[in-house]
């Protein structure tokens, strides 16, 4: 199983930052070849849909590189904002904390199927 | 009638406004003690607000006021722009529109956010949204 990152932001990014955020991890996956990626937004107050785009196309681009993505930490009132706001962060899982952001991240690449495909040709009954 | 007990004009021009704007709203939502959740739909529905202006409206200004109705308070927002208006306010007030190739969320979804929501917009002249969160809306 490959390593995983963890990010923490800390404040309300400034839009920049948050871009900067996004092609840094993305750059990171790419070179250290990590099979998850976890993004602790518990001290983020507010999600809107630009800070919602980016989050998910970190999701998404790190799938192209075949990391997984958990946002972990969410404040609940920031959960609740963004469903009445009709943002679907798609493709995006959440936890309700870092140990359990890992332990979703760990059964979802345990449970990739062309993985196991790869790994372990030998456990394959119908293979000969 | 609601009554206007505070004025605030802030102006937006560039990126970094949205998180100072955002900011001031906080601290008068706070101050009038609105909820966290109520504070979260408030600040975020501005924030999309805040951010149409800059992309389409070419910066502009945001009023914000403290209001109360009888022995409620609240906080108004009224966003205005001198950019090139929207010509089909329904179109734009739909899910899903986008002149920007963006998810055409913001004008809908803040309307959601809010208690009172209300857009001004003249081809050529500007747009006006105005948004109004009760402290216990
Ligand atoms: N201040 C404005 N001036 C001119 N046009 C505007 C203004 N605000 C919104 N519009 C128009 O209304 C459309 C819908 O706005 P809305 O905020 O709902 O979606 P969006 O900004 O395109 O996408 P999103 O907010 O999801 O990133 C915009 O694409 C734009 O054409
Ligand atoms: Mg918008």
């Amino acid at each position: 199983m490959g390593n995983f990152l963890l990010v923490t932001i800390q404040v309300d990014l400034y839009d920049r930052l948050a871009l900067n955020l996004e092609a840094d991890l993305v750059q990171m996956v790419n070179k250290t070849g990590a099979k998850g990626v976890l993004i602790d937004i518990s001290a983020v107050s507010i999600v809107d849909s630009f800070m919602g785009r980016i989050i998910g196309n970190i999701a998404s681009m790190s799938k192209i590189l075949d990391a997984e993505t958990v946002v972990v930490g969410m404040q609940p009132a920031v959960a609740i904002t963004l469903i009445e706001l009709g943002l679907p962060l798609k493709g995006v899982q959440t936890a309700l904390n870092v140990e359990r952001g890992m332990d979703l991240l760990k059964t979802m690449i345990d449970e990739s199927p062309i993985e196991d495909e790869q790994e372990y040709p030998e456990d394959d009954p119908f293979a000969q | 009638m609601i009554l206007s007990l505070s004025k605030d004009n802030i102006e937006v021009v560039r990126e970094q406004d949205v998180v100072l704007l955002r900011n001031r709203v906080k601290e008068v939502a706070v101050k009038i003690k609105m909820g966290l959740l109520n504070q979260t739909k408030l600040i975020t529905a501005a924030s999309e607000l805040v951010r149409n202006m800059l992309r389409y409206g070419n910066g502009g200004t945001c009023l914000i006021e403290v209001v109360s109705r009888g022995r409620d308070n609240g906080v108004r927002l009224t966003f205005s722009d001198q950019g090139p208006g929207i010509a089909d306010i329904g179109q734009a007030m739909r899910d899903g529109f986008s002149t920007g190739k963006s998810l055409g969320l913001g004008l809908p979804g803040s309307k959601r956010l809010v208690n009172e929501f209300d857009i001004k917009s003249k081809v050529g002249e500007g747009t006006t949204v105005m948004i109004l969160k009760w402290a216990n809306g």
